[in-house]
């Protein structure tokens, strides 16, 4: 009865198989209830993927490359920042180091300008008592030497005395000394 | 007779009612088909549903097997029908996943194949091929006809390329769900008559030494086979995408 009922392909393994009907797979009395399922379940199926799953896994796909593109993006920014700064640092320093550099040469030069001004005082205080000094002494000198004439006067006026007995002429002494003083 | 039994490798595609339903005339009854069918749907679900429900940046295991089996299909049908295609992308993924969960499922010892039963091949080819025809016509009008005419060809020859191009596509549908439909049942038979082997060469009193021969052979078999079942799953895949393509691009 089922043979007849079945498919043309259905001879060979349903006479083969003894007994037991027609090969499943051809027997039409469960094509009905086999579409019917396959249609709810292939449905509900269809339904769940295109309305729930694949728009939800596209999203993550999605996510995740913008994500990985924005982090990427970031950490060049990050970098470039980083450049930056470094670029703004290196320039820093070297202002500092010229700024310095600058500092200490005029800081130098000042101290020297003090130096030699100081010095430059300090010599010419030097000279004026040096000069002072050689005053007094060519006055002192002056003042001896002229201590020293009255004396040889007064001793050359005594000698001739006491040798000629008179009194000797004031004038050719005074002369005679002051040739005396020259040779 | 009782060890007939054991080596019955068509008792595995039996139908059994686990219990009766008629909806206005139609026989809706839950059998053990149905249940493997809801099974698959549940297991589907929870992988792509669940599965992806935390949205993780770094994803979890099942998320990642998610997301592979979408990057999969959607790069298929990309690559196959273009970008015009992924309008059909939903349709094939689920079409993939069904087929796929189907032949691995049925591999399992005891469980039922719902893709061994040419009904359902072949509801997938008819789907698959009126949906070629509905949006060919929808979208093209009768320019879809052209899918019939290649351009280039000799005038006294076209009659005979138009009618080979019209046979080979109203064989589509047969081929489509011949195909996998015969793939699950010779594998699913041969596993089944090597390890009815296994079983008779244990009670066959000194030939049992031998045993160790068709088992080393299913474990070969079943590695196989589990081959097969992803491959079909892909060639079906790969199949509708290129036929949805004719109904896109019908020109040659």
């Amino acid at each position: 009865m089922a043979e007849h009922e079945t498919h043309a392909g259905t001879e060979a393994p349903g006479g083969a198989h003894e007994g037991g009907g027609a090969f499943p797979p051809f027997d039409t009395t469960h094509f009905a209830s086999q579409l019917v399922w396959l249609a709810i379940t292939f449905g509900l199926l269809y339904l769940m993927m295109s309305k729930i799953a694949l728009p939800r896994v596209g999203g993550i796909l999605k996510d995740r490359s913008t994500k990985i593109s924005g982090d990427l993006e970031a950490a060049k920014a990050a970098q470039a920042k980083a450049e930056a700064a470094r670029a703004d640092q290196d320039k820093a320093l070297a202002d500092a180091r010229a700024k310095a550099q600058a500092m200490g040469q005029a800081t130098h030069q000042q101290l020297a300008a003090e130096a030699d001004a100081k010095r430059k005082a300090l010599e010419s205080e030097l000279n004026a008592k040096l000069a002072a000094a050689d005053a007094q002494i060519s006055d002192m000198k002056t003042k001896a030497m002229a201590n020293v004439e009255s004396i040889a006067k007064d001793a050359a006026a005594a000698i001739v005395q006491q040798i000629t007995g008179k009194a000797a002429d004031p004038q050719k002494i005074a002369a005679a000394i002051g040739e005396a003083a020259k040779g | 007779m009782a060890e007939e039994q054991t080596i019955d490798p068509i008792h595995q595609f039996n139908i059994n009612r686990i219990f009766d339903l008629h909806v206005g005339g139609v026989d809706a009854s839950f059998t053990n088909a149905s249940l493997f069918m809801l099974i698959i749907f549940v297991a589907i679900t929870a992988l792509m549903v669940l599965g992806t429900s935390g949205r993780h940046i770094v994803p979890t295991r099942l998320q990642a097997a998610a997301e592979m089996a979408y990057e999969f299909v959607a790069s298929t049908v990309r690559d196959t029908a273009g970008t015009a295609g992924m309008r059909f992308f939903p349709f094939v993924f689920s079409l993939f996943m069904f087929v796929l969960f189907s032949n691995l499922i049925g591999l399992i010892p005891g469980a039922f194949t719902v893709t061994s039963q040419i009904v359902v091949t072949f509801a997938f080819s008819a789907l698959i091929i009126g949906l070629v025809l509905v949006y060919g016509f929808w979208k093209h009008g009768a320019h879809f006809l052209h899918l019939f005419v290649p351009s280039g060809v000799t005038p006294a020859l076209l009659p005979f390329i138009v009618l080979i191009e019209i046979i080979s596509f109203a064989a589509r549908p047969i081929t489509l769900s011949v195909r996998l439909f015969a793939n699950m049942l010779a594998g699913h038979i041969t596993l089944k008559v090597f390890g009815g082997f296994v079983a008779m060469l244990l009670g066959a009193g000194v030939s049992a030494v031998i045993f160790p021969l068709p088992l080393i052979a299913i474990i070969l078999l079943f590695a196989l086979e589990l081959l097969v079942a992803v491959l079909q799953a892909y060639v079906f895949a790969i199949l509708t995408c290129v036929y949805l393509n004719d109904a896109i691009h019908p020109g040659h």
